[in-house]
This record gives structure tokens, C-alpha cells and sequence, in this order.
């Protein structure tokens, strides 16, 4: 494993910390205070080539690694977790069809959410269905030419500004989870409807809508993969979406940390700069200490991404519960150290410490990501046995 | 359309400090960048080649350090650069510089346009653009905030400290511009890439045939005899509270300045 970041790499880090600093962290508060979804950034991200960083140059990506992927989504969860939490989201959209596209489905879909040009979404989650994620309920029945959707998903990141959905259905219920099928729907396909956007604790400028589904007429040709691969491609997605989560939450904690330190140094109290105190030192300390241990956690999936380690999904639900926990560990220590004026809507921790939560629940709750870690674990134990 | 746009190298000048006891710029570790209007003058030239095709050429005049603004250029999505470089160049004031210049883009050929900063945030003469027009005898348009070109012409439109006023221009000219003009791009990925991957060819005072008596010191008239920093005004005095009370004790500072 090596982490020694090329020259270039460092180049182009630089860039896009340029263009965080520039554009997307003086507006961050306004963003995000606005509830609605951030269409200039996202247009300015496109500019700078950032969504389609590991596509493939064919395809109108960068043809980058996972790790610059990584690297930069920590950049911009710092500068803006709004914006963070879009570009996240359209990953999951965006590497199943990389992953399991056709020549024609990457050729027709993959190439404007590389480029930006579409933003992409992905509907898993259902109001019966959460992390028993077998067990979806959304109904595809193949007439004709066509396959016929019927169902609800909920909770959708980046639903209604996303043009391209990958959608999680059953398509041969009896067969349980081996009917599940994974399908590109497009937005405006007959019988597709955004429903409502939830009101949220934090974020309320991504939406998180339902998607309505009522004899959607989806043609044959989008199937992702094949039919009744619809659990392997969920898997598959899932354990990219958690270094997304993970990078995710090591750039908001990052930012909560930065800002608690910022303040201990210019708050005074009984005569000192509370930085002095050493029971605030102990928590600075104990934040940059995780923070540090969350990153080369989140880079190390990122690595085993790279490099097709079977060790990818055990370290990526490390990396995704370990850095969760760490960041809304750290957003509250960064509202502490800010006392009373932590909880005043002046300072952003608040908003921090709302928002960290969300990390540790989707894309699989800490429960579900020790259950893969056991799992995992428990399987490599077993075969040392014999 | 051939664009040529002409840049500076400076110091960052938020960075700056003057040296209270020498009077000098304290240059050390200050970063260098693109003059702050240069890149105004590039986003203009960018945007006209994306409006009629054709291509950016960005040229400076600087020591060898100066490549790395013209780096930073070719990453913004310029075409081309090169870099000017002699020793003999050492200590060009305005008219040595846009001489210098001038030969610079006489070697490089056919081109429809030349846009410059308005001025460099060092120097702050505002005269290397109108020189180098002169040098070139071709039109010069100063502090442009809007440029509209329509085959061998352009429409500009100044910015002047209390009006606009639209001129027409034939092509090729030399047009200055001013930051209000446009919102200066940050470097792609792909940019920055495509970048690291172009040649910047440097060339010396033989290459652009200078004659070296017009060049560097040889050939600058003027001398700097001192720089200072201007002594700073007191700052003013801030009446806060509540607003009957604080005209109450403004004019009561009035009267006894005897101004009311
Ligand atoms: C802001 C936000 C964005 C989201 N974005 C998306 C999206 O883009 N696409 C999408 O498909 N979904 C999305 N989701 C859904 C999200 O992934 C789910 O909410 C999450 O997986 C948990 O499912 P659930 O809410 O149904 O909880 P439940 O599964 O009902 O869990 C309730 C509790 O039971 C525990 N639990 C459940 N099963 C077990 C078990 N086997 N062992 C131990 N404990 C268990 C859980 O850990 C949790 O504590 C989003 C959710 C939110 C809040």
C-alpha cells in the first residue's frame, strides 16, 4: 500500500483546493440555508471534469483512480458538504453502470453523468425496506419489449435533479433475492413521478425524494447487467458508496475540528486563550488522532478499490462505521469547545453536529456495517482454521 | 481568431510588506501569480476563441520563475505559451518591455487580436498595452469591459470612471481590460493535465532579433529614485450606540472643530 501522492496528483489537488476555497467555501452557509438543490456549484464542478474523476477518458471521465476520487470528495465535503453529499450520491449512479453497464448503456448514460452534464441518483430504499435490503418490494413484470415498474422508493439523494436513476426492483419475486434487477431509468420515462422531499435535520438543500412508480414502462435494453442481478449490483454500489460516505465524513469532521481549534485560540477565559486549557487540549488532540486514523482508513478502501483487493467491502464498512462515528464524535467536542455559542445558528458546528448524524445511518447504519466486518472477519478466521 | 494575450508575473500582492526601515517590497516567500487583470485578459480571450474558434497564445516577459504563470495560463485552457527570457531583459521599464514584447509577437506571426490587463497590480502603469500597440502601429482600445467581435472588427465597450462609451475598431488591435469584465475561470483537471504535458519554449533576446540597445536597462529611460510606503492616515473615530445619542455627540465633535 502506498500513498505517495505523484506530482501531478498534487497539481491537481491543488486545483480543485483553489476552487473549494474560491467558490464553494465562501457561499457554503448560503448553500445550504437556501433548500434548494446547489445548481451552480454542481455546474461549476462539472467545468472543473470533477464528477467523472475514476470514468474511464472513453466515457468523458478523467480516467483517474479511486484514491483521486477519494482525495478530492474529502476536499469538497470540507468547502461544502452540500455539495459533498451530491457528488456522493451521484456515484451511486454513476459506478454501477460503469461496473455493469453495456457498451451502449455507458455510451448513453455514463458519459453525461461523467462529465456532469446529468446528475444521477440511486433508489434502493423503500418504506418497508431498509437495511434488509433483500427484501425489496418494487415489482418490474416484463411485457413485450418493456418492463412494467410498480412500487415506491423513498429517501432518494439527489431525487428530482437527477436526470439518470439506477433502480433496485424485483423481477421474479419467487425467487426472493435472486429477483432482484437493477434498471437505468431515465426521468420523464411514462409512469415515473418524484413524490415528496422529506424535511430533514440537516441538508436541506439536497433533496431526498420519493420515487413513484405505477406500470413505469422502462425498455428491455435497460437492465443493468442482467436480470436477477440486482443484489450483486446493489453489493457492488454499496461498497463504493461507503468510502463515499467514509471521505464524506472525514471532510465534515475535519471542518468541525478546524473550526474548534479557530475558536480555542482567540476565546478567552479566566485569562487565557481556552487552548491553554488542558482539558480542551485533550480533545483537540483526541480529534485530530481520529481524524487522522479515519482517513488513511477511508484511503486504504480506496486503495483496495484500486487495486481489486477482495479485502474491499470489510475495509470499506470499516472505513465507512469507523469514520461516521469519528465525525459526529467531533462535531460535538467542536460545539463544546464553542460553549453556549456552539448552539447559536452564528457558528456553523451546530449545523456540523445536525449533519454528522447522517453519516452513520444511510448506506447501511453502523449495526449493519459490523455486521458486515463480522462477517468478513469471522469468514477469514474460518478458513485459517482448516 | 489569433489571440495573443500578454502577462505578468507579480507578487501577490496581499502578501507583500514593505520593509519599514529600507523602504523596499519584502519579496521573500511572497508567491508569485498571474497578474489579477492578466487573468481577466485570458478568461476574454478563452471565451472569444470558445465564441469563434481559433486559439490563445499567452506570452510573458520574465525571468525563467515566470513559467509557472504561464503554466498556470495553459491550465486556465490557453493553447500555447512562451516565455521571453534574456538576461539581457534585466531592468525594462514600460517602453524596453513593450518594445521587447513587440518583438516577441512580430516573430509569432499572423494574429487578430492582442488583450492585456489593464494594468500590473505591481507597477501599476497601465502603459505596457498602449505601448506595445504603439510598437506594433495597430489600434489600441484601453479598459474594456465588454469586447463583441464580427469579422474584421470589434465592438468595445470602456469602462470610464463615470460613463461607458462603445467604440468600433478594425482588427488586428490591442485591447486592456478590466476586472469587472468577467468572472476568471478556475483550472480544470483536464486543464491541468493537458498542462503538464505542453512544452513552454523560452525565448532569448537573438530569437525575437531584439536590438539590445532598446532591450533591458540599455533601453529604459526611466529610474526608479526611491520607493516608499505613503504615511498611513490616522483612522477615523467610530461613534457607536444609540442613534439619537450619536448625532447628539456628532455634532457636538462638529461644532468644536468648528465646522457647523
Ligand atoms: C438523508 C438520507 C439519504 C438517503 N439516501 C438514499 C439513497 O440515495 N438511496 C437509497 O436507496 N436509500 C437512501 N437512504 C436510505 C438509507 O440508506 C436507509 O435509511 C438506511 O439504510 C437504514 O434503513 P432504515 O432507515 O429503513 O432503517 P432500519 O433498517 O429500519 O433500521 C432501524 C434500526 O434497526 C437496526 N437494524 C436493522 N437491521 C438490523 C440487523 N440485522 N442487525 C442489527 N441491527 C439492525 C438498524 O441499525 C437501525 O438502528 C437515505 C436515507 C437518508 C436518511
Amino acid at each position: 500500500m502506498d500513498f505517495g501522492f505523484s506530482e501531478e496528483q498534487l497539481e491537481l489537488y491543488e486545483a480543485v483546493q483553489e476552487f473549494c476555497d474560491d467558490v464553494l467555501a465562501p457561499k457554503a452557509e448560503e448553500t445550504d440555508a437556501k433548500g434548494e438543490f446547489p445548481w451552480d456549484n454542481v455546474k461549476q464542478m462539472a467545468q472543473m471534469d470533477l464528477f467523472g474523476i475514476p470514468v474511464p477518458e472513453e466515457y468523458g471521465g478523467m480516467g483517474l483512480s479511486w484514491m483521486d476520487w477519494a482525495v478530492v470528495g474529502e476536499q469538497l465535503a470540507h468547502a461544502c458538504t452540500t455539495s459533498g453529499a451530491v457528488f456522493a450520491a451521484h456515484m451511486l449512479c454513476m459506478y454501477p453502470i460503469m461496473a455493469f453497464g453495456s457498451e451502449e448503456q455507458k455510451q448513453k448514460y455514463l458519459t453525461p453523468l461523467a462529465t456532469g452534464e446529468k446528475i444521477g441518483a440511486m433508489g434502493l430504499t423503500e418504506p418497508d425496506v431498509g437495511s434488509d435490503a433483500g427484501s425489496v418490494k418494487t415489482k418490474a413484470k416484463l411485457v413485450g419489449d418493456e418492463y412494467l415498474l410498480n412500487g415506491t422508493k423513498i429517501f432518494i439523494t439527489n431525487g428530482g435533479a437527477a436526470e439518470t436513476y439506477v433502480v433496485i426492483a424485483n423481477a421474479n419475486p419467487e425467487k426472493g433475492m435472486r429477483g432482484l434487477t437493477a434498471f437505468i431509468v431515465e426521468k420523464g420515462m411514462e409512469g415515473f413521478e418524484i413524490g415528496k422531499n422529506e424535511k430533514k435535520m440537516g441538508f436541506p438543500s439536497v433533496p431526498n425524494t420519493e420515487l413513484i412508480f405505477q406500470d413505469a414502462r422502462v425498455p428491455r435494453e435497460n437492465v443493468l447487467g442482467r436480470e436477477g442481478r440486482g443484489f450483486r449490483v446493489a453489493m457492488d454500489l454499496l461498497d463504493v458508496g461507503r468510502i463515499g460516505m467514509a471521505i464524506g465524513a472525514v471532510g465534515l469532521a475535519q471542518k468541525a475540528y478546524d473550526d474548534g481549534v479557530a475558536y480555542s485560540l482567540v476565546r478567552e477565559q479566566f485569562g487565557q486563550k481556552i487552548s491553554e486549557f488542558q482539558a480542551i487540549q485533550h480533545q483537540i488532540a483526541d480529534m485530530a488522532m481520529e481524524i487522522e486514523a479515519g482517513r488513511l482508513l477511508a484511503r486504504k478502501a480506496a486503495w483496495c478499490k484500486d487495486n481489486g483487493s477482495p479485502e474491499l467491502s470489510k475495509i470499506a464498512a470499516m472505513a465507512k462505521v469507523y469514520t461516521s462515528e469519528v465525525c459526529a464524535r467531533v462535531c460535538n467536542r467542536a460545539v463544546n469547545i464553542h460553549g453556549g455559542h456552539g448552539y447559536i445558528c452564528d457558528h456553523a458546528v451546530q449545523r456540523y453536529l445536525r449533519e454528522s448524524k447522517l453519516f452513520e445511518l444511510v448506506e447501511g447504519t453502523s449495526e449493519i456495517q459490523r455486521n458486515v466486518i463480522a462477517l468478513e472477519v469471522l469468514k477469514e478466521a474460518i478458513s485459517q482454521r482448516k | 481568431m489569433n489571440i495573443i494575450v500578454s502577462i505578468k508575473q507579480v507578487p501577490d500582492t496581499t502578501e507583500v510588506r514593505i520593509d519599514p526601515v529600507t523602504n523596499t517590497l519584502v519579496r521573500e516567500g511572497v508567491p508569485s501569480i498571474i497578474n489579477p487583470f492578466d487573468e481577466n485578459a485570458i478568461e476574454c480571450g478563452l471565451q472569444l476563441v470558445e465564441k469563434h474558434g481559433g486559439k490563445v497564445t499567452v506570452i510573458t516577459m520574465g525571468p525563467p520563475q515566470a513559467q509557472q504563470a504561464l503554466k498556470d495560463a495553459l491550465a486556465m485552457g490557453a493553447d500555447e505559451a512562451i516565455l521571453v527570457s534574456d538576461r539581457a531583459f534585466a531592468g525594462s521599464d514600460t517602453l524596453a518591455t513593450s518594445y521587447t514584447l513587440a518583438q516577441t509577437i512580430k516573430k509569432l506571426g499572423e494574429y487578430d487580436l492582442i488583450i492585456c490587463g489593464k494594468q500590473a497590480f505591481d507597477g501599476d502603469t497601465a502603459q505596457v498595452g498602449p505601448g506595445l500597440a504603439e510598437h506594433l502601429g495597430i489600434p489600441q482600445v484601453t479598459y474594456a469591459i465588454d469586447i463583441e467581435v464580427e469579422g474584421k472588427k470589434a465592438r468595445v465597450k470602456r469602462l470610464l470612471s463615470d460613463r461607458f462609451e462603445v467604440v468600433e475598431t478594425r482588427l488586428p488591435c490591442l485591447i486592456t481590460v478590466v476586472k469587472q469584465m468577467n468572472e476568471p475561470r478556475h483550472a480544470s483537471l483536464k486543464n491541468v493535465m493537458k498542462a503538464r504535458k505542453k512544452e513552454i519554449p523560452t525565448w532569448t533576446a537573438a530569437d525575437i532579433e531584439a536590438d539590445e540597445s532598446r532591450c533591458g536597462l540599455n533601453g529604459s529611460p526611466t529610474n526608479v529614485v526611491k520607493v516608499f510606503a505613503p504615511q498611513r492616515h490616522t483612522q477615523g473615530e467610530r461613534l457607536e450606540g444609540d442613534v439619537n445619542d450619536v448625532v447628539e455627540r456628532l455634532v457636538k465633535i462638529l461644532r468644536e472643530k468648528q465646522v457647523v
